[in-house]
Formats: structure tokens, C-alpha cells, sequence
């Protein structure tokens, strides 16, 4: 087996899921995160596991990404879901001739996709505007945005994995093009150290751009946040979605006792500087309603921004034009060695995003080691602490 | 919209430091600033070495557990201006080891929480917040308790004695005994019914006070009470024996 050191930077789900797929791979690895771990976007994401519906017509590549890591998430990561399924309501006769060429793109993309007639959408789902004229019922479900993730850092920690918390990167070390350290502070302790390794992969997400100047390369990413928020009382069972091409205020996820409405995108500079803007806010409230109108009524939980790590240059307007896939860049071709950077995706794709990344490193390293997440059960999320 | 400059009197602690310290901060915030993205916000611009623990800004990952003016809160869901003080206190959470500022280590915590072996998706429940559909009888969801630890920092017994299983383990297993799933549930009855278990309770409550998430573990821990005392008199009249 291999004996080459992976350093991870960057302790959301993608380094989760890189930490487990390279350590099952045999690799010694360790994890930095500035913060606790799952503290970035990855947490703050509305708690969707995508069937894929949502990009079915304009972004075919995400959408069967979606729906295959779907599949295997429910089956390694069992008791992680809540599994109640999504549903496309069409509220404007546009929004039901749409559901035409939605239902054939969801099935040319493998994704199961049921027709449902006002009734049968109102039987379903009570509180759904009484003005819906059809629905779409497809595989989505409600994933807990910290505790999955969470599963992929207890398993590599069990396999042996390094994860170090509160550990923020300050400097790369470099030996000739090579990045051969990294320098990090432990903010518990407020010392500062090095890190040697063989092979250095950000996973730093909306982070990844601030992660590349410091390395000096070019990583294409634009954070473009969004707002969710979260009322009181479970409004519906199965995740609710407007039946068009993705706009703001289109979805709300069920979750525990909360319904969450999301969301919009616009685009920053900063991923620590998001603010909230109150009309965005307004926003959830007003199409959230025409949705489910006991949005309108039910009492205030919470309001966030998170910004997603959309690919794409770092000039783009406001996100939402840019693909949901994700990519791997090896900065070799720009002469940094040692160094590659995983970015975009989502949050369903995270093992996807790590299967992807892990090649690239055997690759670099000219191993070849099948990659074995597909079918390994992930531990619970409570073995992580203990 | 209203905005106030407050100050953030916020517990610092480093390893290797004899004892916590306090440093006081100041910073903008309006009516939506919540004491989490206060605390965000010194960090970004004040103070970069600030050890706090967050994630899903919205209660429901429960990590971001602190007391603002002594009171158990997750930061997330408190707005600073509707505590109406110009300074907030901010400390860590009580009764466990702290890692740094105000951040503690949950290990203590998942060591009892992880023995009861609650699964973490509800089978079937009722929820009274919509109309349920015909043939639909119960939504499957989460758990309730998000393991936030504020229960047990709370709690006025957790500080003096380490063995209390304390009132978030004692509420899952009451919900394991409630919901059994085919587990038997005498050794879980076994478990409590101890001068560690749901008998050492003193009944203040502070845990039903301090949980943002509807569990009430002060609740649960009473209902455990009540199960332990129905089995004992069914065993006392001969009728039992099943547990």
C-alpha cells in the first residue's frame, strides 16, 4: 500500500469525503480546518439531498451527478435521511407545460420523475397553494447539512485519519515548484508549526480562491452566497420546489420541526463577508408563500447567508449561471507540483467530488488504487466525538 | 433599521493559560445581527485567533452552544439587540472541559449520549404544526435534540457530580424506550433506574429551560420516573415480569 502523506485543507464535506476516500486508499492523511470542522458553506446549506430534478433541463452533467451519488449516499450513509421525497408544483399554465420537458429531461437523466394531478398534490401535501394545477414527485430528500458530512470524518478518524480543528493554514512551504509544507497556526494554543507532506489538496470551497493566492495559482471560483430562512412548524412532508428553471425563494426543505426557504445568489469577494440583505429576506418570505402560504404566517426561526464555491471565472454576475459540477484542477499545469485544488459541487455529490480527486492524487503519485466509498458504510455521526 | 455598536464581553481561554480571561470587543450590529455573526464578525476583523464552533446557523445542528449574559443559547437564534444590554457576556458552556474560548470538548457528552444508541431518524410521529393527508399518518424526521450539550450545562447537578447521566442521555433513552423498534427495552429501564440515572434529578428544570429544541429533557426524565414506578408495581402485584 501506499505510504505517501495527503494534507487536506479545508474541513467541510469535501474534505470529509477526500479525508475517508484517501485513507481507505491507503494514504496517511491529514486534515487542517481554520474552524470546527463543517463550519464553512457546508453546514449552512438548506439540508437538500438533490435527485438532480432541479438541473434536469439546463445542467444535465449536475443532474446525473446528482441522482448516482444519491443513490449511493442513502446506501452507505442509512438512517441519515429523511426520506420524503421532492415535489414540483405548478402554480401558472406556463409552469405545467414546462413539466413536460422536465419530466423528459429528469428521465433522460435517470432520475424517477411521477406525474401528480392537483388532487393527488393536495391529498400529498395540504398546505401547498390550493391554486397548484399539477405536481412532479421525485427522489429528493432532507439530509442533515452537518451530521452526514459528519459520518465522513468519523469514519477516516476511526481509519486513522488526522483531523486537526481550529488549525488555520498561514504560509505554504515550497521546495523548488514544489509545495512541500504547509505552516499553520492552532488557534487552541495560538503556536505555529509545519506540516510536511507528499501531496497538498484544498478543499476549502467558497475559500479555494483565498487558498490558490496564497500558493500562488489561479483557482476559477466565485462564492456566491445565498439566503435561506427558517420558519417554526413543519409546513410540508416532501420538499417542496416551483416548477421553472431555479430562481430565488423556489424551495423549501422540511427539516426536524422547521421549514427552510431558499434561496437566493449574487456574488462576493470575500466568503467571510456575505451580510444579509433584508430584501432577500423579504424575498423567502414573499415567494416561499406563493409556494406554501403558511410561509407568510408561521413564526421566525432564523435568516443566513452561505456561500456556495460555484466554478467560474472570478468576475461573473450573480452565480446563477454558472454549472453546479464540480472539478478537480491540478495546478501542475500552471508548474506548481504537489498541489491540487477540488472545488464546486454540492453537497450530494461531496463523495463524488472526493472519488474525482483521489484519482487525480493516485494519478500524481503513479499509484493505482481503486477507489472503495461506494459501498463502505459510513459510521454514525455521533462517532466522531467519542 | 436599527443599529447600535455594542460591546461583547467575550471569556478567552488558550492552552497552557493558568485560567480563563475576559477581552472586550466592540462592533456594529443591526436588528437581524445574531450573537453568532457578532462573534463572526471579531473574528474576521478584530480578532483571528477567536475558537468558537458553529455550522448551520439555523438551530438545528446545535454546535454553536454557548451562555450570552449566563443564560444557555445557541448563538445562532439570539438576536444582540432584542437582549437589550449594551454589553453581552459571552462565555462557554459549563460543566465540561473547555478546548479553548468557547469552545468545550463534547467527548463527555457523546461517552453517555452514544451508550443509550438512539437512531437518529424518528420511525413514524405525530406533528400537530400541519394537516396531515389522508393514509399519511406520521412524517418521518429527525430527532428532535440536536446534541447542542446546553441541557447539561444548564443543569445544576451535571457541575458537582460527573457520573449524572445527565438529561439529554436520560431524554434519549426515554424516546428509545418510547419508541423501541424492536430493541428490548428492560436494560435500558435497568440503566436509569439508578442513583445516576433519572433518581438523581433534582427537578429545577433548567434543562426544559435550556433547550432550544423542544426535547424538554426535565420532561422526559419525569417520564422515565413514571415508567420505572408502573413496572415496579406491576411487579410488585405479580402482573409484570415482561419489563
Amino acid at each position: 500500500m501506499a505510504s505517501f502523506h495527503a494534507v487536506i485543507i479545508g474541513g467541510g464535506g469535501t474534505g470529509a469525503a477526500v479525508a475517508h476516500d484517501l485513507t481507505l486508499r491507503g494514504y496517511k492523511v491529514t486534515l487542517v480546518e481554520r474552524g470546527e470542522v463543517t463550519s464553512g458553506t457546508t453546514g449552512r446549506h438548506h439540508g437538500l439531498l438533490h435527485s438532480g430534478a432541479r438541473y434536469a433541463v439546463k445542467d444535465k452533467e449536475s443532474a446525473v451527478e446528482c441522482i448516482d451519488e444519491n443513490m449511493i449516499l442513502r446506501r452507505i450513509a442509512p438512517g441519515s435521511f429523511e426520506l420524503n421525497d421532492g415535489l414540483f408544483v405548478a402554480l401558472t399554465e406556463e409552469e405545467a407545460n414546462y413539466s413536460h420537458e422536465f419530466i423528459e429531461a429528469c428521465h433522460e437523466c435517470g432520475i424517477p420523475a411521477r406525474r401528480l394531478s392537483a388532487k393527488e398534490v393536495l391529498a400529498c401535501e395540504p398546505n401547498v397553494n390550493p391554486d397548484v394545477i399539477m405536481g412532479v414527485q421525485v427522489p429528493d430528500a432532507t439530509m442533515d447539512a452537518m451530521r452526514m458530512p459528519l459520518r465522513f470524518f468519523a469514519t477516516a478518524k476511526h481509519s486513522g485519519a488526522t483531523i486537526k480543528t481550529y488549525t488555520e493554514v498561514v504560509d505554504f512551504i515550497k521546495r523548488g515548484n514544489a509545495v512541500s509544507a504547509i505552516r499553520v497556526r492552532d488557534h487552541t494554543t495560538n503556536k505555529e508549526y509545519e506540516i510536511g507532506g507528499d501531496i497538498f489538496i484544498s478543499a476549502a470551497g467558497a475559500w479555494s480562491g483565498k487558498i490558490g493566492d496564497m500558493v500562488g495559482v489561479e483557482v476559477p471560483i466565485r462564492p456566491s452566497p445565498g439566503v435561506m430562512l427558517a420558519v417554526r412548524g413543519r409546513l410540508c412532508n416532501m420538499v417542496i420546489n416551483r416548477l421553472h428553471a431555479s430562481g430565488d425563494g423556489d424551495i423549501i426543505v422540511p427539516q426536524r420541526a422547521l421549514s427552510v426557504v431558499g434561496t437566493s445568489s449574487w456574488v462576493v469577494d470575500d466568503p467571510d463577508n456575505l451580510g444579509l440583505p433584508r430584501d432577500h429576506i423579504d424575498m423567502m418570505i414573499k415567494y416561499g408563500s406563493e409556494l406554501i402560504p403558511g410561509v407568510r404566517t408561521a413564526p421566525f426561526r432564523a435568516a443566513w447567508s452561505a456561500a456556495r464555491p460555484l466554478i467560474g471565472p472570478r468576475g461573473a454576475d450573480t452565480g446563477r449561471e454558472l454549472s453546479r459540477t464540480f472539478k478537480c484542477f491540478d495546478h501542475a499545469d500552471e508548474g506548481v507540483e504537489g498541489f491540487v485544488t477540488i472545488t464546486g459541487g454540492k453537497a450530494t455529490t461531496l463523495r463524488g467530488m472526493a472519488e474525482a480527486t483521489a484519482n487525480v492524487v493516485c494519478q500524481k503519485m503513479g499509484l493505482e488504487i481503486p477507489c472503495g466509498t461506494r459501498e463502505f458504510t459510513l459510521l454514525p455521526h455521533t462517532a466522531y466525538y467519542a | 433599521m436599527a443599529e447600535q455598536i455594542i460591546e461583547f464581553k467575550v471569556q478567552r481561554y488558550k492552552q497552557g493559560q493558568p485560567a480563563p480571561t475576559y477581552q472586550t470587543f466592540k462592533t456594529l450590529c443591526d436588528d437581524n445581527t445574531t450573537v453568532l455573526v457578532a462573534l463572526q464578525d471579531i473574528r474576521r476583523d478584530q480578532d483571528g485567533s477567536l475558537v468558537l464552533r458553529h455550522s448551520c446557523h439555523h438551530a438545528s445542528c446545535g454546535t454553536c452552544g454557548m451562555r450570552v449574559n449566563g443564560k444557555e443559547e445557541l448563538g445562532c437564534v439570539v438576536k444582540v439587540l432584542d437582549l437589550g444590554t449594551s454589553t453581552v457576556t459571552v462565555e462557554p458552556m459549563r460543566n465540561m472541559p473547555i478546548i479553548s474560548d468557547l469552545v468545550v470538548n463534547m467527548e463527555p457528552f457523546y461517552d453517555r449520549y452514544n451508550a443509550v444508541g438512539m437512531p437518529y431518524v424518528r420511525q413514524s410521529e405525530y406533528l400537530d404544526e400541519a394537516d396531515l393527508a389522508e393514509g399519511l399518518e406520521a412524517y418521518q424526521r429527525y430527532e428532535n435534540c440536536i446534541e447542542c450539550n446546553l441541557c447539561v450545562s444548564g443543569c445544576p447537578i451535571m457541575g458537582s457530580d460527573e457520573l449524572y447521566l445527565g438529561p439529554a442521555t436520560l431524554a434519549a433513552a426515554r424516546r428509545v424506550i418510547e419508541e423501541p423498534r424492536g430493541v428490548p427495552t428492560k436494560p435500558l429501564l435497568d440503566w436509569v433506574d439508578s442513583e445516576n440515572g433519572c433518581w438523581r434529578c433534582h427537578v429545577a428544570y433548567e434543562c426544559n429551560t435550556a433547550c432550544p429544541s423542544e426535547v424538554y429533557p426535565g420532561d422526559q426524565i419525569m417520564a422515565l420516573r413514571r415508567d420505572l414506578t408502573k413496572r415496579k408495581f406491576r411487579g410488585l402485584f405479580g402482573r409484570g415480569g415482561k419489563g
